[in-house]
């Protein structure tokens, strides 16, 4: 019994030093962000700002650079991402999975290899061809090349495979289409999977950042990561209006984290880590 | 609805699932289609619902050609081993979706959902999901749901399978009571012989995908065509004695046992099968007798006493009459009855 709550305490304590050592950025970050000049220059440094309301930073923030914009675009580009990437799978994961149709396996053991081609390999070809699309430097070029995956394709496909075929053949025989068995029955069925591959693909396009700042000249298409990184150089050097910024910024996936916590989770066990 | 198939064929690439099979499955009755694994039945099942497309040979619904007809025009409802329940979906919803699919208003459809519910015996689960219920409610959901658009032909694909024992006892007399009730043709895939005799109209039973018989259970126990049938049907399954005629006699292989036969189209010299039912022979420990052997070992099971019996060299088993004690190592003699003793060619199976 001793031996056991030793044990206990051991592993309890290494994982409260874990949690500590991971959310402290996060801590630090907001608290800063709400800490008057004074309480943020002084040395010892204080840890708890004494005014938990002090918004001034974010209001300062705001005045110096349009995050309101930037967050609006960022919410634009995560929406449409999300639902136009969400149709795509969902159709090629059900023609992958149900159709037949000649090539089938072939096609998706070449996809499955072009999954090992790093995206950044791509982002010169992926460049020229927005530009001659002419789609550079607006919303659309930030949602376009993100439509398909491969990724998320492979792993709704997987739970499609699961569910047995005697349930279309049921669903032929009572006279629904192949597209009403995908949306009344395949759909709701891999409603886990798909919720976890919608919310990998709503963190990725909203930290996306690499072919963000390559397609984007224009102040008033930035996205959030975007806009933070020009505010680090155009906004000014001071801290506490960076810490603001960067709270707003990640402030949306933490929320989301919070409350979609078991399927993100569910989402990087099953697939590796990936997005 | 009359159900005719004829010359109905099945391959996939070279092999052949179903051989040339032509059958008439009259209207209101309940047919089991009964075989072995990879006999064809399922095959034929699943060429009826128009799953699968038929290699040659025609489908015939009463007058209707429905051979190329896909399976949601056909008018028939399935129901899987599996169930096959949509798992997100209530038990109403469940049974309503075949409506839902022709777009019946809903009032309508959940009204005739309740009504069906109430056939089967699970309107008192219709909230349930489907994974709440048991494999036996599950099956009554499973029926319900092909029965609500009233089809014109039941199917079900080895609905008792995924049961226990006695569920499996309690859904047949069910699968029987809801198909009396509403007289619709069905077709009842299955490899349990009990199955099918117990509550079948009639028994068409395959192998390798041909036809091997079909007929009512009993005439089909009674009087089988060749020696698959009669291995096929019967529990205990029959003796089987490998022998020859000789003098009019049954002897056997190695000449070590003979027994006294009955049967005009035996030929001299034949090589033959002889098949005995177990309650086929009459027990005694004297008199007239037709063969003699010793008995080696004694199974009591509850109301009847079943034993294994040297004959020769070769083995049968039957029923210990109540009338005495036998001890094992013991000498008895054996008559046979009419009834359920056949003569099998040898190298074809056919009676003879």
């Amino acid at each position: 019994m001793k031996g056991d709550n030793i044990k206990k305490f051991f592993i309890y304590f290494f994982l409260a030093l874990g949690a500590i050592v991971m959310v402290f950025p996060f801590y630090w970050m907001i608290s800063g962000a709400l800490k008057t000049a004074a309480e943020y220059n002084s040395y010892p440094p204080v840890w708890v700002p004494s005014n938990w309301l002090n918004f001034d930073n974010f209001v300062r923030a705001f005045q110096k650079a349009p995050f309101q914009t930037y967050f609006l675009n960022s919410l634009l580009v995560t929406l449409c991402s999300v639902t136009l990437t969400g149709i795509v799978t969902i159709l090629g994961a059900f023609a992958f999975s149900r159709l037949r149709f000649p090539g089938r396996e072939l096609i998706f053991s070449f996809l499955l290899a072009f999954m090992m081609v790093p995206f950044e390999m791509m982002v010169i070809t992926n460049y020229q061809t927005v530009t001659k699309m002419g789609i550079i430097n607006t919303i659309p070029v930030l949602i376009v090349p993100f439509t398909t995956s491969i990724f998320y394709t492979y792993i709704l496909k997987n739970f499609f495979d699961t569910i047995p075929d005697s349930l279309y053949y049921s669903a032929r025989i009572d006279g629904a289409s192949n597209w009403k068995y995908l949306w009344r029955i395949m759909v709701p069925i891999a409603k886990p999977s798909l919720v976890t591959i919608m919310l990998l693909n709503a963190i990725s396009s909203w930290n996306s950042f690499l072919w963000t700042s390559m397609v984007i000249n224009s102040d008033k298409y930035r996205t959030i990561p975007l806009g933070l990184f020009a505010f680090m150089t155009e906004g000014g050097s001071d801290p506490k209006l960076q810490l603001a910024a960067s709270t707003v910024s990640v402030l949306p996936m933490i929320i989301l984290f919070l409350f979609a916590r078991k399927y993100i989770v569910n989402g990087v066990a099953r697939g590796g880590l990936k997005g | 609805m009359q159900v005719r198939i004829e010359h109905l064929t099945k391959k996939f690439g070279d092999a052949v699932a179903v051989s040339d099979f032509s059958m008439n499955f009259d209207d209101g009755k309940l047919v089991a289609l009964l075989g072995p694994s990879g006999c064809g039945k399922s095959t034929t099942l699943n060429m009826l619902s128009g799953i699968l497309p038929v290699t040659s040979g025609k489908i015939y619904f009463d007058d209707d050609d429905v051979t190329n007809t896909p399976p949601q025009d056909r008018g028939v409802g399935i129901c899987f081993q599996n169930y096959a329940l949509y798992p997100h979906m209530s038990v109403l919803e469940n049974i309503a979706f075949p409506l839902e699919i022709k777009k019946v208003p809903k009032e309508e459809r959940l009204a005739k959902a309740r009504e069906m519910a109430k056939l089967v015996h699970v309107d008192m689960l219709l909230d349930r999901k489907p994974k709440e219920l048991s494999g036996g409610q599950q099956q009554r959901v499973a029926i319900a749901r092909a029965l609500i658009k009233t089809p014109r032909l039941l199917l079900l694909d080895e609905p008792l399978s995924n049961l226990d024992a006695r569920l499996r006892l309690e859904m047949r007399e069910e699968i029987r009571r809801i198909q009396q009730e509403t007289g619709v043709t069905t077709i009842f895939v299955t490899h349990d012989q009990e199955e099918a005799m117990s509550i079948c109209d009639k028994i068409v039973l395959m192998k390798d995908g041909y036809l091997q018989q079909e007929d009512k259970p009993q005439t089909l126990y009674d009087d089988p065509h060749n020696l698959f049938v009669a291995n096929f049907l019967g529990n205990p399954p029959i003796n089987n004695l490998y022998g020859t005629i000789q003098n009019g006699r049954f002897v056997l292989e190695d000449g070590s046992a003979s027994i006294k036969i009955d049967n005009p189209n035996a030929k001299e010299g034949e090589k033959v099968v002889m098949g005995i039912r177990a309650e086929s022979v009459t027990i005694s420990k004297s008199g007239d007798h037709d063969f003699e052997a010793v008995i080696k070992q004694r199974y009591t099971m509850g109301k009847e006493e079943l034993a294994f019996l040297n004959i020769g060299n070769q083995v049968i088993r039957v029923y210990l009459s109540s009338d005495y004690t036998y001890d094992v190592g013991e000498k008895v003699f054996l008559n046979l009855r009419q009834k359920g003793v056949f003569l099998f060619d040898q190298e074809t199976g056919e009676r003879i």
